[in-house]
């Protein structure tokens, strides 16, 4: 092999901050080859995607709508990641927490129940996420097996238990065999910011999630022990710290957040639950986690730029009849330059000839 | 009798693809790489494979797309977490990811139209032979392949040298390297044959399991197929009675359904997925004397010079 990895002495902390930067650019460049093989415009492709969404009120206002959940999932997520835990299923995390939530509107539907209907459907929905999550974590710290695929397979049930309940017991009466709740009582629906507009109360959610985690692992003891167990096991171990412990409750921080933004999504832009009202997000936010560098703040700023590739997406497929798809297409080479440039930050790659010998003056 | 033998020919084709996927899977993992892409790179296949079919008619050349595109995807997989020492966890995700993407945008061309399935197998006589004679002589050619490729792995990894150095590649990759053993030519070539495994497992699902290409038609079943791996304790034979299992489960919650004993289908559909859950608790916990996992799997290795 004429091109061989070497470890950097020190990490690049120039490289560290562009990093994204580098792999957008990439992504960019790949997307204008994938444009032309589809026949499309590459240009204005890119500006229908990127750019269109930020220059009318409307798209800017669903660009923080739909990053509202992404950042949410994706700060929990981070926690996991930095310890070591790979929690996968916030997708299914992200449903049981509507469903959760979605019983106690549900059950007043109707009634002339008060103001405490939203604050315990959030609550509830939390509680939701965060049981749920615990499942893989409990059966991680207490049987060993491992949380990747446990994870990941509760995804499918919770899809499944959320298709039993809107077909079954839990379905409109007056909703002509629609696959759906009755839409939620005005008490049970999370306010909008603006008369009339689409931002709504779940923002201000994300960016209290993004302070606190921040504050979490930049001030608190329990941060540290996270970014310790995660960054080296064995110092943890000496340490004293409990690691099955910080496993449980990176879990629960993560499925409690996940089960938050769900039970948002579907009392607030949603208004009722429907099979399929998620598009991904508790997937999509493990992109955004890792685009953000697992930093809360780089999260923020990942969770919109996604949130912008959804709604390009939408128009590009309105404008020039691009298919949908090409946004996950996206949204996986992105995440492939994400962590291919990160490996530049460990290391550096040297040019080596055929016998081995590292010619002096490469780099 | 009249009702168990269309039972057990499902069973065999609901459990082909899972035995294909995880065969592959077994070798990577034997080698010290934990490729969780295995559920992108089946759907992928599915894609290119129906398309293939469809194009030219062939079933064969239809494999083969699949083949070649499950092999594409995991040399890009190879290239970060072999080439750039990539977390391999990110990696296997970032390509379901791209995986599932990708088949979307392939195989949107494709939804709604059928291909002709791959035939089965049919010896005069033999086939005719009541009962067992469907079932050992007359199954499609991937159900052949799959126990022909376990048997093979089998072999190479327990009577070859070539299968000790890929486990010792895979339980000390400092040792082996000091042997002087390529670790990292080593992991790419059972890093391609696992996805050459599951692009041929997912082009079985749209042409011989059902005529026809859905979007996400494989819905968890690479998942499921990583799952087995860790119930087979990385041991193949072990890996023919678990996805038998598991396409057991598959096929019998589906006649309950057909049955409707008053439990709502979509508990029925969850069987499959749960019974991973509480299967993996199960064999993690019977663990307790340490793993039996390959000692380096999932570490990256760069080479010191």
């Amino acid at each position: 092999m004429p091109l061989v990895l070497e470890k950097r002495t020190e990490r690049s902390n120039t490289i560290a901050l562009v990093s994204p930067l580098i792999a957008i650019g990439l992504t960019i460049v790949t997307m204008v080859i994938l444009f032309a093989i589809l026949g499309k415009n590459p240009l204005l492709a890119l500006w229908v995607y990127f750019i269109d969404p930020l220059t009318d009120s409307y798209s800017l206002q669903e660009i923080v709508v739909k990053a509202t959940p992404l950042v949410m999932i994706a700060i929990g997520l981070s926690l996991c990641y930095l310890a070591n835990v790979w929690n996968i299923g916030a997708e299914g995390q992200f449903l049981i927490g509507a469903v959760a939530g979605s019983w106690i509107a549900v059950k007043t539907h109707g009634t002339d129940a008060g103001a405490w209907v939203l604050p315990a459907m959030l609550v509830l929905g939390a509680a939701g996420g965060a049981l749920y999550a615990l499942i893989p974590a409990i059966c991680k710290v207490r049987f060993g097996a491992s949380e990747i695929l446990t994870s990941l397979m509760l995804v499918y049930v919770a899809d499944l238990f959320l298709d039993y309940l809107v077909r079954g017991p839990w379905r409109d009466p007056h909703g002509f065999n629609f696959p759906t709740t009755a839409e939620f009582d005005p008490v049970a629906t999370v306010p909008t910011l603006i008369e009339g507009g689409r931002l709504h109360l779940g923002g201000i959610f994300s960016v209290i999630a993004v302070i606190a985690a921040a504050i979490l692992l930049g001030r608190m003891i329990k941060g540290f022990e996270i970014r310790v167990v995660g960054a080296a096991p064995r110092a943890a171990r000496f340490g004293g710290f409990n690691s099955k412990q910080l496993i449980l409750l990176t879990f629960a921080i993560s499925g409690a957040l996940a089960g938050l933004a769900g039970i948002i999504e579907v009392a607030g832009p949603v208004g009722h639950l429907q099979p399929g009202f998620s598009p991904g997000y508790g997937f999509t936010a493990i992109i955004v986690a890792f685009l953000g560098r697992l930093n809360p703040v780089g999260i923020l700023i990942a969770g919109l730029f996604l949130a912008l590739t959804f709604i390009g997406g939408e128009q590009a497929q309105i404008a020039m009849k691009i298919p949908l798809d090409v946004t996950k297409v996206f949204q996986g080479i992105l995440l492939f330059y994400v962590l291919a440039c990160d490996s530049l930050i460990l290391y550096r790659i040297r040019l080596i000839s055929a016998s081995g010998q590292v010619p002096s003056g490469t780099a | 009798m009249e009702l168990l033998e269309p039972i057990i020919l499902s069973i065999l084709a609901a459990s082909t693809p899972l035995l294909i996927a995880a065969t592959g899977e077994l070798v990577t993992e034997r080698s010290g790489v934990l490729n969780l892409g295995v559920e992108g790179m089946m759907i992928v296949g599915a894609a290119c494979a129906f398309g293939g079919a469809w194009l030219t008619g062939s079933v064969i050349v239809g494999a083969i797309f699949g083949i070649v595109a499950g092999v594409l995807l995991s040399l890009i997989f190879a290239l970060m977490a072999l080439g750039l020492a990539v977390n391999q966890v990110a990696t296997g995700l970032a390509l379901t990811i791209l995986g599932v993407g990708i088949s979307g945008l392939i195989g949107a061309g494709f939804v709604g139209e059928r291909i002709t399935p791959a035939p089965h197998l049919y010896i005069p006589g033999l086939t005719d032979i009541p009962f067992i004679g469907r079932i050992l002589f007359g199954e499609d050619a991937f159900v052949y392949l799959s126990l022909a490729l376990l048997a093979g792995v089998w072999l190479f990894l327990y009577r070859t040298r070539g299968g000790l150095i890929l486990r010792a590649a895979g339980d000390s990759h400092v040792s082996a390297h000091a042997l002087g053993y390529p670790v990292l030519r080593i992991r790419l070539y059972a890093v391609m044959f696992g996805g050459a495994c599951a692009g041929l497992a997912g082009a079985y699902l749209p042409l011989a399991y059902t005529p026809f290409f859905i979007p996400g038609m494989t819905a968890g079943r690479g998942w499921i197929a990583l799952a087995l791996v860790v119930f087979a304790s990385w041991r193949p034979l072990r890996l023919a009675i678990g996805a038998y299992l598991f396409g057991a489960v598959t096929i019998l919650q589906l006649h309950a359904q057909a049955f409707s004993l008053g439990i709502p289908s979509q508990f029925m559909s969850s069987l499959p997925y749960l019974a991973t859950v509480i299967v993996l608790v199960l064999i993690s916990r019977a663990r307790t004397g340490g793993s039996t996992a390959p000692a380096a799997l999932g570490n990256t290795f760069v080479p010191d010079r």
